[in-house]
């Protein structure tokens, strides 16, 4: 499997990630080689095979549904690069 | 002087007030002033914290309330988030991150006394064989200042091989504890998968991280093991197991231990000199009363492909919550939200991190999610049991750390591929979940190598033990970097 420029274009749309142009053919240089190290895993036939997600097999642990944390806004948002009145501001949104 | 002791001999001295941790930590504070520079080992030092943290351990030690690391200097990889400190993980985007919160294993080292010196340097985002990715610069190997240190906690591994810190936190997603602790000369533990908390340490691969320590010796491993180690309900993977004392077997007899020499860990790719070398301390091992079996792991070949899918994967999830909106980089003048997204990362990640996104992110998308991440699970589960089948048979299983010593800076960092080979031999332990250490075990080159011991699940103390009875028959462990003795 190998990518070309504009699959890179579409992926790193998808991350939300700038990419200069300048870098494109890197990129689809690079991630190529990657995917191809990647396409060994064909050579296995897993077809009865579980997939495995925890090393473990262990299941996510749940709590009661009660507050566990204190309110710590203003701390949090002291290191935010723009707030106004306990709001994240962003860019307008909507019209 | 002190920065030759370890840390079980620091703690033996405070304990017995030949020193104070006031003193031990403003020595280790000059050391680390005079000679870093040679290095960029730290990307913060932490002076007047530790200054107050060794004040408060004098305290303790005075009152008669000290626990064995009270009063002793380490440093922290810069992974951990501390709180009120720079917590960058080696990246731009988290340059201006002062950290509201402690990780948990920074909450139980200051628990009980442990003074921190300062953070560490790291690949970014933990992402790097070599330490070359860091924003921070690159770190030299004290062994050699031409060549890599390892990754990614390659300045933790770099701080405690010139004796700037006595140890070091580390975190383990495909061999970043053993990788540079076998390039540079030092003793590394990564646990089991749960052993130790994730909560607080910036997330890469959340299914492989896996914190631990890394010191010169075995018995130090173990003592910053009981100080880290245990459940916390703050991590949702962490396993809910009692911790033992990890020192209580360093000691026991290692006659009759079984040793698995897998034939895929000794194959092409492995330097001879290494091979040599390790073979040369299996042979100790041997003479030591323990016995050899070869064994087969025959799936482990796949190790590197089904990383560079999980991997990234989850990373390319995680760092998602990097977005310039409400903590780290931001980019200037966003002309609306989709262009501070996409400037703000692009400006905050460095290339390895970009590359590693893009595929995660490939992988994880529409149409091919099944043919990547699914496939790549289903691989995972087929090298966990190849483990499984082997722990039926031996005791610990053993062979290389890495393929090769420290390489040259530069040789691999145009050549991702190249790079990620180097983690052949630690990968398959992260992606069973199972402890692995890397131990000195001599020289190739001239160049520090490491044994790699794999243990069964939570079998962390008889993975000290093993390491521990080898260092009492060998002295690799305490050769110093010339020019880092006085």
């Amino acid at each position: 499997m190998s990518l070309d420029a504009e699959q890179v274009k579409k992926i790193a749309h998808l991350a939300r990630l700038e990419i200069n142009e300048a870098d494109i053919p890197s990129y689809a240089g690079t991630l190529s080689n990657i995917l191809e190290l990647v396409d060994q895993m064909s050579a296995v036939n897993t077809d009865d095979v579980e997939p495995m997600a925890h090393p473990m097999d262990a299941n996510q642990r749940l709590r009661a549904d009660v507050v566990t944390e204190n309110n710590q806004r203003e701390k949090f948002q002291a290191i935010a690069p723009k707030t106004e009145d306990g709001l994240y501001l962003v860019p307008q949104v909507i019209e | 002087m002190y920065h030759n002791k370890t840390l079980a001999q620091l703690s033996a001295m405070l304990q017995a007030k030949e020193v104070s941790s006031v003193e031990l930590t403003q020595y280790f504070l000059d050391r680390i002033k005079a000679r870093d520079g040679e290095i960029n080992s730290f990307i913060s030092v932490t002076a007047e914290q530790a200054l107050a943290q060794a004040k408060a351990a004098d305290e303790r030690l005075a009152a008669g309330t000290a626990e064995p690391l009270t009063g002793v200097p380490f440093a922290q990889k810069d992974i951990f988030c501390t709180e009120g400190v720079r917590s960058s993980c080696g990246s731009k985007m988290l340059d201006n991150f002062i950290s509201p919160y402690d990780a948990t294993v920074v909450t139980k080292l200051k628990a009980v006394g442990a003074v921190m010196l300062g953070k560490t340097n790291m690949d970014e985002f933990a992402m790097g064989s070599s330490n070359e990715t860091s924003f921070y610069g690159s770190v030299k190997n004290p062994w050699d200042l031409k060549k890599v240190p390892g990754g990614s906690s390659g300045g933790s591994a770099a701080a405690v091989a010139a004796r700037l810190a006595p140890a070091a936190t580390g975190t383990d997603t495909g061999g970043s504890i053993r990788q540079p602790a076998s390039l540079c000369n030092l003793t590394g533990l990564k646990p089991t998968y749960g052993r130790i908390s994730r909560y607080g340490m910036i997330a890469f691969a959340s299914s492989l991280d896996q914190a631990g320590p890394m010191a010169r010796t075995a018995e130090d491993c173990a003592l910053l093991m009981n100080a880290m180690a245990g459940f916390d309900e703050k991590d949702s993977t962490s396993i809910e197991k009692e911790v033992p004392d990890y020192t209580t077997d360093l000691n026991k007899s290692i006659k009759g231990l079984k040793i698995g020499l897998p034939k895929e860990f000794f194959g092409e790719g492995l330097d001879p000199e290494v091979a040599k070398t390790v073979e040369a301390a299996i042979q100790q091992y041997k003479d030591m009363g323990a016995e050899v079996v070869e064994i087969s792991l025959p799936n482990s070949g796949l190790s590197v492909p089904v990383y560079y899918v999980v991997a990234p994967a989850e990373c390319s999830s995680n760092l998602s919550r990097m977005d310039g909106v409400r903590f780290g980089h931001r980019c200037e003048e966003p002309k609306d939200l989709e262009d501070l997204y996409k400037r703000s990362r692009g400006e905050g990640f460095g290339e390895e991190v970009k590359r590693r996104i893009l595929i995660g992110t490939y992988a994880l998308s529409a149409g091919y999610y099944d043919a990547y991440y699914i496939k790549a699970q289903k691989l995972r589960r087929l090298i966990s049991d190849d483990f499984k089948k082997a722990f039926e048979q031996v005791d610990v299983i053993m062979g290389p750390t890495s393929p090769n010593v420290a390489f040259n800076m530069g040789e691999k960092s145009d050549d991702p591929v190249s790079m990620y080979l180097s983690d052949i031999y630690t990968i398959a332990v992260n992606l069973a979940g199972l402890p692995g250490m890397s131990i000195p075990a001599g020289f190739a080159h001239d160049m520090p190598v490491g044994l790699q011991v794999i243990g069964n699940y939570f079998e962390e103390s008889h993975l000290l033990n093993v390491a521990h009875a080898y260092q009492q028959q060998t002295d690799w462990h305490e050769r110093c970097p010339a020019g880092f003795e006085d």
